[in-house]
């Protein structure tokens, strides 16, 4: 799940984890499309579908770890 | 004995990891920490929501424990059966203190425990039939209940009874929600999965029971999320909110009802007290109901008065008013009290160790007290929460994760606290060891500690303790001088 913080940033969480973290960089960031390649503030980094922006956060959807702790 | 240097607290570390095996040892060295403030991420220091080692002595409870009787348990105007064998209900029946207003037996049932009381034969047949049959009982029995959860216990996940399916039948012959939870003890590492596992039964089965209902809403509609009411804290949290202006429409779960429930998606701010028990169900209700979500932390007035102006800040100037009201009103109080304890707490240091929030969220009371939280830990906390931690502790001081009772023993030894807050497992250990103890899960039987009343009633608490006199006079039997014995001389032969 992606939800924007109060100071307009991501963050990222993940249940399964209960990995709570801002998110540093996204590879797209706009409107049309939207995803890629992100990287957490823990170094880790994780691969969204890339799509057209959500018209609201928070929004769910599928990450694959590309390279992250267990 | 002054604070520990960040060396001193190491060496503590490692010397009572000493007496591990190597395997353990290891394991356990990655629960066990130092804090530095200045870290943003617990996971560089900390390891958290692990598997309790086999041979060590876990505080921890089950999955049941966190479904029956952290979130679903309060809940008043439901039914809630304990599925399986009778024991889990029985022994967990009211520990919590978890007040309410009602009838117990008529309208409310919060008290009573309910269990279908698993023999041989339904282990061999299954419990399916018996289940229904019972729903059906409460239903006679007790018309008012508005509602029935199932708890299942480790047997039913075992012999893999259908208890969804029996929910579904028996929830449309009486027309009414029964909730199935598939909360057996055995599912996840601490009780911290079960407050998961019912979090998502609530979303599945009741949030969205009146989603198209119409609602009289108002836009200071606020529901207090994961506060359960022990000793009277939802209460005393309320009054401060609705003294503000806000109109508080749910308590989750202390103290509320099943329609208080369901009708929580129109609130307009979800305040979060325990943010590890129901942070699941806040941020499934902001993506699905854009409803925003705050954490606030009523314990001690610094706090309160941090997290008044919080909550007011998501509201127009009517509230910020009425939040500085509040505060104003209530600040002469606690200038009396922190007048009258602090000379008397000032500088007395404090061990903690709970389940999943209070090892943080008291820390600012103790703080306003002037006592210092040398050592903290949890139960069941993940990396989320010892993010949030370690800003509130000091520098240098200790973090211990799932603490085993050796540990924690020779951790109170060593650091000799004036005082330790945990649970009942640990009280007469501690007191045993002339240590003052104050349980911090069911307040021992006292409260409310949160809002401003309770604060009062935390710090006279808190003086009882560390000032009895009793923990002078605890010399036992056998260390009694004979006449012409000295204590000293004793000690030493012992």
């Amino acid at each position: 799940m992606i939800r924007q913080d109060a100071r307009g940033g991501y963050v990222f969480y993940l249940p399964k984890r209960d990995l709570e973290d801002a998110i540093v960089s996204m590879e797209f960031d706009t409107p049309e499309k939207w995803g890629g390649e992100i990287k957490l503030n823990n170094g880790g980094s994780y691969y969204i579908e890339p799509q057209a922006k959500p018209a609201r956060l928070p929004f769910s959807l599928r990450a694959r770890r590309l390279d992250a702790a267990e | 004995m002054a604070a520990l240097t960040r060396e001193e607290t190491e060496a503590l570390i490692a010397e009572v990891l000493e007496v591990y095996p190597e395997k353990a040892r290891k394991d356990r060295a990655k629960h066990l920490a130092v804090n530095d403030p200045t870290l943003e991420q617990s996971k560089k220091c900390i390891t958290s929501n692990r598997k309790s080692l086999p041979g060590v002595m876990t505080i921890r409870g089950c999955a049941y424990a966190g479904s029956r009787g952290v979130v679903w348990g309060p809940i008043k105007d439901m039914i809630h059966i304990s599925h399986g064998p009778v024991g889990c209900g029985q022994y967990s029946r009211g520990g919590r203190r978890n007040y309410y207003v009602g009838t117990t037996g008529v309208d409310t049932f919060a008290e009573i425990n309910f269990t279908s009381d698993f023999q041989e034969k339904d282990i061999v047949f299954g419990g399916d039939k018996k289940l229904a049959k019972l729903i059906g009982e409460i239903d006679t029995l007790f018309p008012l209940a508005k509602g029935i959860s199932v708890q299942s216990e480790c047997p039913i996940g075992l012999i893999g009874d259908d208890i969804e399916a029996v929910s579904k039948k028996m929830g449309a012959e009486l027309a009414k929600p029964v909730v199935p939870v598939r909360c057996e003890g055995f599912r996840g590492v601490s009780q911290s999965l079960g407050h998961h596992i019912a979090n998502d039964a609530i979303r599945d089965w009741v949030l969205d029971r009146r989603d198209n209902a119409a609602f009289e809403s108002t836009p200071y509609d606020v529901a207090i999320i994961g506060d359960y009411n022990i000793g009277g804290d939802a209460w005393s949290s309320r009054i401060l909110l609705e003294e503000m202006g806000l109109r508080v429409i749910a308590q989750w779960s202390g103290d509320g009802t099943l329609t208080e429930m369901e009708n929580t998606p129109k609130a307009k701010l979800n305040l979060l007290h325990c943010y590890r028990s129901m942070n699941y169900i806040s941020r499934h209700m902001e993506e699905k109901y854009g409803i925003p979500w705050i954490e606030y932390n009523f314990f001690g007035p610094t706090k309160i008065i941090e997290s008044l102006r919080e909550i007011a800040a998501h509201f127009d100037d009517k509230i910020k008013e009425g939040a500085e009201r509040v505060i104003a009103r209530y600040q002469p109080m606690m200038d009396a009290i922190i007048a009258k304890y602090k000379p008397r707490l000032q500088g007395k240091r404090v061990m903690l160790y709970v389940g999943g929030l209070r090892p943080r969220h008291i820390i600012g009371a103790y703080e306003d007290l002037g006592m210092i939280v040398v050592g903290t830990g949890y139960e069941f906390a993940h990396g989320d929460d010892y993010d949030r931690t370690m800003k509130e502790m000091g520098d240098a001081t200790l973090l211990y994760d799932d603490v085993t009772g050796f540990e924690f023993e020779e951790f109170v030894a060593k650091i000799k606290p004036d005082l330790v807050g945990s649970g009942i497992k640990e009280k007469y250990i501690f007191q045993k060891m002339g240590i003052p103890f104050r349980q911090m899960h069911s307040w021992d039987y006292s409260g409310p500690y949160h809002g401003y009343d309770g604060f009062a009633i935390f710090a006279r608490d808190m003086d009882m303790a560390i000032s009895n006199p009793v923990w002078n006079k605890l010399t036992p039997p056998w260390l009694k001088p004979k006449a012409d014995e000295t204590i000293a001389e004793l000690k030493k032969a012992a």
